[in-house]
């Protein structure tokens, strides 16, 4: 009986066969392209759960805590919150930026952008770094030396406690982000991306936007809900 | 060796009957379906070996009509198993009104008890065949879980909260008292015994010599932590009146209102913020650190114990 | 019929021998080598995960707690659940047989991400190396269940255990991640959803669980070591949060972390039947749809772990009826493979043995879980040894079979060599028999109420622990058996063929072992899966 299962074709009679950021085991780009991106849209499915965690978290000890968590809303400072977010919103349009100068082939575009993602993302950092260090300053770390004069310490508390997690988690995927912002611009610099091959850039791209959405959830669950 | 091999467990509650029999059938399924498919399996294995190097099966994809039947059937079946299921749980969690209540306090790595006349116990337990009893219980550290094997009851106790559990001995005898939950080092040191006794020898216990009643050192703790300058008996405190709040619908700052039941009570002194009563400002402080789980039973026993006579709400 | 296949010549060079030294292997991208990484490390895990389980049945073997003390006693029992949860259990099937066949599977020369498939072994052994300094340091002595506060003031080495098994989570994560994109992106010209092999459809509902659940007991542990550690308070209900909480976060990802581990066993169990009894699988697309919906449903039963922990009793009683529908999908599973076998043409081979042994104990394992989601009844069972008994059902039972059934049904496949089929035989009996005479009267001892986590126990109990350690020795001596030859096929056994059980599948159209790139031209696929009579299907009534 002849065997049906075989039959000899040469791997993908495709032009693009040659293409030198072809991996071995693609048949052509469009494969290697969409293998890419579907891997960093399932890689953040995972994120997503991963953050969901804490979100479920923060609804139920919402609904316990309630005025703890209001007035631990009102301790947190608006304008660096705000300006934070605006930072981010901007650094999602650079990056866009960045991926459609890759895909056009403009060396130099992609390069200013990127560098113009990198430095906003440092600037939210660095306004980070603000927020925290007031928050040791007023000693609204939550543990043994947790001082709260306002109502509902143990509510207050909890409500700390969620939020240096869930924007400790944040900022730590940022500096991921810049990581991996930093190894595209070296990449770019080499001249390693064309108009035929930008993958890197593009889900590099899609992890950047996301981290950019998570903060545009976090910050009215942090900082607006309940604020008179 | 020569020890026994006990294979099932004594029954000595009233409901104990009741899971038996929901395990006897939920035994007799996995028997029938456990020997139906060894059976088969067996049976096809060797009506239908090989014969030949090369031969191959017969080519059969499948039935539409079997797939539903053998869906069908163990929907059923499990069905059947939920309902039976939810209906003995329900009996069992839910204790009947005008038990006789008992504080018990989990902690590393024994169970304290105290009786409503005052009795303590340490990892024992004496009750009364024939009486619904109903167990109030806190962890003063970590998860415990109070389990009676004879009696088929167990539930958690969890730190920051009270569970309850009940039942009704139907044997007078000792048994088995376990922590089954695991709490570190000496769990498995953490096992007493349940003694059920008939009545008239439990009334004698009973008189063998009892302490202050829970009650009676709840009242002494409402003192000594100065609850009563805020929570009078009139109105007049900057509390809430706390005369027969117990079980009555409270009604909250923020428009909500909420059950007074232990657990709110507790809470209400663990975590005075949490929930204000309307009218009220949030003004106290809390207890945590102040008052340990024994203490806050008795509290929550002498709240419960007061009568209601100052206004409602 | 003539024999399946036509016999394909080794040629000289293979993926084992293309190229050498130890650098070849712990920088390959080759998913076969991966597999045989995995392989290796997961049997190095296994042996120590087995022996700490040999010390506790041993200190059982008395009532008193007099070989160890109680507390390395809880360090040993907690050892045994951690290592061999997320060190043996999770990765078995997925990364060694799934690593090794899923490309081959679907026709394609490789995972579609080769390099972060590398990555993958290396965070396991990561993890696995912090899990061991975290043993050599002195042991954990929370359960592997890490439940709050017991864990947040444990004076033993939890963060250090929880940062192996986060780092570990994270391998299995890419794993999953992996195995999506190949199964959607990789499949070769004709091998259409439907015509793929269960196994595939098995491990692509095993991602999925990979993918969404595992983050969810990373941030779980994750925030437990910042409450440990950094004095957050999330669960430590003096600081106003709730022990409760982890329980439902903890049991999110591992209940359906049971499905990771039996639903490879699954997707094996259907390549053994299908092959072993040359007929293609009864209700194929009612095998694979079960696949996902036990996949699916397996998220959503989470809370019958918690009947006893203060939940509501209205939420129990969701928890219990789910928890009653996904038995159906595993009800499914097993009525199909037995419906499999009524006319095949059976041949006895060691790895239908397994598969034999699965479906029995498979079926005693899933029937047992309807004790523990009925309600009442689990009041009065759950944290006993009826619940240990339960799992090791389905996780020896289940999993190690279907692990060890699909390890001696591919072996001539990934090594090219045989093993001796008559120890084989002998082997898979000594494991079931004394899996049974183990775990069995673990059923009853916790009827009984004997609850689990116990040094020491009332004397009543001891004859059948007696036999459980007993059963344990037995078990201990038919787990070394494949090891010894299995080792010494590699060094004296004779070669395989390219397709030694006369099986369909693409993986048997290959030389043993194959070459490096799998297939030296893309394989067209024109048939179904299981095709033993092309063309003579037929629909039974």
């Amino acid at each position: 009986m002849p065997d049906a299962n075989q039959a000899a074709v040469h791997g993908g009679a495709h032009v693009d066969i040659h293409n030198p950021n072809l991996q071995h085991h693609f048949n052509d780009m469009a494969q290697q392209q969409e293998a890419s991106t579907l891997g960093m849209w399932v890689f953040l499915a995972t994120e997503i759960m991963f953050f969901g965690g804490m979100f479920l978290c923060y609804i139920l000890y919402r609904y316990w805590y309630h005025d703890g968590f209001v007035a631990g809303s009102h301790h947190l400072d608006l304008f660096w919150g705000a300006l934070n977010t605006v930072i981010l919103i901007v650094s999602s349009l650079t990056m866009a930026f960045a991926v459609r100068s890759a895909q056009l082939g403009n060396r130099r575009g992609l390069m200013v952008n990127l560098i113009l993602t990198m430095g906003l993302g440092a600037a939210f950092l660095g306004i980070k770094a603000i927020e925290y260090s007031a928050k040791f300053r007023d000693k609204v770390i939550p543990g043994r030396h947790f001082e709260w004069h306002e109502v509902d310490p143990i509510g207050a508390q909890a409500f700390f406690s969620i939020y240096f997690a869930m924007t400790g988690m944040h900022a730590l995927h940022m500096v991921v982000g810049l990581g991996i912002m930093s190894v595209i611009l070296f990449m770019s610099w080499r001249g390693r991306f064309n108009e035929t091959y930008y993958t890197p850039v593009e889900i590099s791209g899609l992890y950047w936007h996301f981290v950019d959405i998570v903060w545009i959830f976090l910050f009215p669950l942090l900082y607006l809900l309940g604020r008179h | 060796m020569g020890r026994t091999l006990p294979l099932f467990p004594e029954a000595a509650s009233t409901f104990a009957g009741n899971v038996d029999a929901l395990y006897f059938f939920l035994v007799a399924v996995t028997a029938f379906f456990s020997v139906l498919i060894a059976g088969l399996v067996i049976f096809f294995a060797v009506k239908f070996r090989r014969r030949s190097p090369d031969e191959v099966g017969a080519p059969i994809t499948g039935s539409l009509a079997l797939e539903l039947l053998w869906t069908i059937i163990p929907l059923i079946l499990t069905m059947v198993m939920f309902v039976w299921g939810a209906w003995v749980f329900l009996d069992l969690a839910r204790p009947p009104r005008g038990s006789m209540e008992i504080f018990v306090v989990g902690k590393q790595w024994m169970w304290k008890v105290q009786h409503p006349d005052g009795q303590r116990e340490i990892n024992e337990l004496h009750v009364p065949v024939g009486r619904n009893v109903r167990l109030t219980i806190g962890s003063e550290d970590v998860i415990h879980s109070y389990y009676i094997p004879a009696f088929r009851q167990k539930i958690d106790a969890v730190p920051g909260k009270l569970t309850t559990m009940w039942f009704n001995a139907s044997k007078a005898g000792e048994y088995h008292l376990f922590c089954a939950e695991y709490c570190g080092t000496k769990h498995s040191g953490m096992i007493g015994r349940i003694v059920a006794m008939e009545p008239d020898d439990f009334e004698q216990w009973l008189a063998g010599g009892a302490g202050s009643t829970p009650v009676a050192g709840g009242e002494q703790l409402f003192t000594d932590l100065a609850c009563v300058t805020c929570h009078q008996s009139d109105t007049g405190g900057r509390g809430p009146v706390l005369n027969g709040i117990a079980g009555k619908a409270v009604l909250l700052a923020d428009g909500s209102t909420v059950v007074a039941d232990d657990n709110y009570l507790r809470e209400s002194i663990m975590n005075p913020q949490a929930k204000i009563v309307a009218g009220y400002q949030p003004l106290m402080p809390t207890f945590q650190g102040l008052v340990n789980e024994e203490g806050l039973l008795q509290l929550i026993a002498y709240i419960k114990s007061l009568p209601s006579g100052g206004s409602g709400y | 019929m003539p024999s399946p296949h036509a016999p394909v010549t080794a040629p000289a060079t293979n993926y084992l021998n293309a190229t050498h030294g130890l650098a070849s292997w712990l920088l390959t991208k080759d998913h076969k080598r991966i597999a045989i990484l995995y392989l290796i490390s997961i049997t190095l895990f296994f042996g120590l995960g087995g022996l700490f389980a040999g010390i506790v049945r041993l200190e059982l073997l008395t009532p008193q707690s007099d070989l160890l003390e109680p507390d390395t006693y809880n360090k040993m029992f907690t050892l045994h659940g951690v290592v061999m949860v997320f060190f043996f259990l999770i990765p078995s099937i997925p990364a060694v047989l799934g690593n090794w066949l899923m490309p081959v599977m679907i026709g394609a020369k490789d995972l579609a991400f080769p390099r972060i498939n590398l990555i993958s072994w290396y965070l396991y052994v990561i993890g696995g190396v912090l899990t061991l300094a975290a043993i050599l340091g002195g042991g954990v002595d929370t359960g592997w269940t890490f439940y709050p506060p017991y864990s947040t003031v444990s004076p033993s080495h939890v963060i250090l255990a929880g940062l192996g098994v986060f780092v570990a989570g994270f391998s299995s994560i890419l794993t999953g991640l992996n195995f999506i994109v190949s199964v959607h992106r990789m499949r070769a010209p004709g091998l259409t959803w439907f015509r793929l092999p269960l196994f595939v459809w098995a491990h692509y509902a095993t991602s999925l669980i990979m993918i969404l659940g595992t983050p969810v007991i990373a941030i779980t542990i994750l925030l437990l070591a910042l409450e440990r550690g950094l004095g957050l308070g999330i669960f430590d209900p003096t600081r106003g949060g709730d022990p409760v909480l982890f329980q439902h976060l903890f049991w999110f990802y591992s209940h359906p972390a049971v499905y990771i581990m039996i639903l490879p066993a699954m997707g094996v169990m259907s390549e053994l039947v299908a092959a072993f009894s040359r007929k293609n699988v009864f209700g194929y697309s009612f095998v694979a749809f079960s696949s996902l919906g036990i996949a699916v449903l397996g998220f959503v039963v989470w809370g019958h772990h918690l009947f006893v922990s203060s939940q509501s009793a209205y939420m129990g009683l969701i928890f219990s009826i789910l928890s009653m529908l996904v038995a159906i999908p595993s009800a499914v599973k097993v009525f199909n493979w037995t419906a499999t076998l009524y006319k095949g043409s059976i041949s006895w081979d060691a790895p239908m043995l397994y598969a034999i042994g699965f479906i029995g104990l498979f079926t005693i394992g899933g029937l047992t879980g309807l004790f523990l989601a009925t309600m009442g009844l689990d009041i009065h069972v759950h944290d006993t040894y009826f619940v240990v008994a339960h799992f090791h059902y389905i996780m020896v039972g289940g999993a190690i079979f279907g692990y060890l059934g699909g390890l001696h049904y591919w072996w001539p496949k990934m090594t090219g060599k045989l093993y001796s089929e008559a120890w084989a035989r002998v082997s898979a009996i000594v494991i079931f028999v004394g899996f049974n005479l183990t775990f069995f009267p673990q059923f009853i001892v916790g009827y009984l109420g004997m609850p689990r986590r116990y040094a020491m126990y009332p004397d009543e109990f001891q004859v059948l622990n007696v036999m459980s350690t007993a059963g344990a020795t037995v078990l201990g001596v038919g787990y070394t058996l494949p090891l010894a030859y299995f080792i010494y096929s590699l060094v004296k056994g004779p070669a395989a063929s390219a397709n030694p059980w006369g099986a369909k599948g693409l993986e048997w159209t290959i030389p043993s072992p194959p070459p490096t790139e799998n297939f030296l031209v893309t394989p067209i696929v024109t048939e179904p899966a299981y095709n033993y009579n092309p063309g003579r299907e037929v629909e039974v009534a």
